[in-house]
């Protein structure tokens, strides 16, 4: 509950991008993006200003696309506590770029 | 390299965002570090859950309740903890009461401070530089432009939130609603209404009223 809150709580550039008081997403992957950091967090995985800092640096720097600051910042704390390591990330990606693994969401 | 045998939903690769997405998701699922379902639930819940109907149940119960009415306007925090309702915590609220003669409206001029634990997430035009500017200068026709045509009478105060102070406006009781449950009369009190740009009407309301 007070997860919710701290979430809807981002304010300035770092707000969640919204429609009509709902909020926007462009694309699927998006929607995972914001769901998987919110749920790590509520699972007690990090801590919110963990992230939370993160992604207003990377807003900051006036990157190209919300949601892309966004997985940028949940990448940047996964791989900080160490729970994902880079190669198998990238090897991982690589999967799904070359169809090697389905899409499958 | 031949996809034959592979799925026909995704005959396109992913783009490099994509990838690293769901790269992202599959490890974290592999790990047992998340479920999908857990994923689902909290996108679902942003995007219909957290909305104001956690104000429009503090209004309510203020207007049934003299006494809860009294609480909330002066310890907002205690009285929305008291309703039980699984309200983050919201040590910063001011609860602000409209009154026949005073009408009240709520803006963050510096950026978009809401007072989110109660009225949900804020809509697009709160953080607009257009409201956040036009409503000090021109509170009526702020309001006549949101379809609220106040008489003059009327007093018309702003209230400026900031990081450290959130104001939620208590709005008057239609007329007409005597009788109503507490959760019928939350139906009547929209986020708008909360933010001092609408007035709760009674359906049966004819909106002719000055």
């Amino acid at each position: 509950m007070g997860v919710h809150g701290e979430v809807a709580g981002l304010e300035g550039p770092a707000a969640l991008p919204r429609k009509n008081g709902e909020l926007v997403f462009q694309a699927p992957w998006e929607g995972r993006a914001f769901g998987i950091a919110v749920a790590l967090h509520e699972r007690g995985v990090y801590r919110w200003d963990e992230f939370r800092d993160r992604l207003v640096q990377r807003v900051g720097e006036g990157s190209p696309a919300y949601y892309e600051s966004w997985l940028a910042a949940l990448e940047s704390v996964l791989l900080a506590r160490g729970l994902v390591a880079p190669d198998e990330l990238e090897a991982r990606a690589q999967e799904f770029r070359d169809l090697r693994r389905d899409a499958v969401l | 390299m031949s996809h034959d045998h592979h799925d026909d939903h995704h005959p396109e690769p992913p783009s490099d965002i994509e990838a690293r997405a769901l790269a992202l998701e599959s490890l974290l699922r592999e790990k047992g570090l998340i479920s999908a379902e857990e994923i689902d639930r909290v996108v679902e819940t942003y995007e219909r859950d957290i909305g104001p109907m956690i104000g429009a149940r503090v209004v309510a119960r203020a207007w049934l309740d003299p006494e809860y009415r009294q609480r909330l306007l002066t310890d907002a925090a205690a009285a929305v903890a008291e309703l039980g309702i699984g309200a983050p915590p919201v040590g910063d609220l001011v609860v602000i009461e409209n009154g026949p003669g005073v009408h009240n409206m709520v803006v963050c001029t510096l950026c978009s401070c809401y007072p989110w634990a109660v009225l949900g997430l804020p809509p697009s035009w709160y953080k607009s530089p257009a409201y956040r500017s036009r409503a000090v200068r021109e509170p009526r026709e702020v309001l006549r432009e949101f379809g609220l045509e106040l008489p003059e009478r009327v007093r018309v105060n702003v209230w400026d939130s900031s990081s450290d102070l959130r104001y939620m406006v208590l709005p008057e009781r239609p007329a007409g609603t005597e009788g109503w449950s507490e959760e019928e009369l939350a139906a009547l009190v929209s986020r708008d209404c909360m933010i001092g740009v609408a007035r709760p009407q009674a359906p049966a309301a004819t909106g002719a009223a000055g």
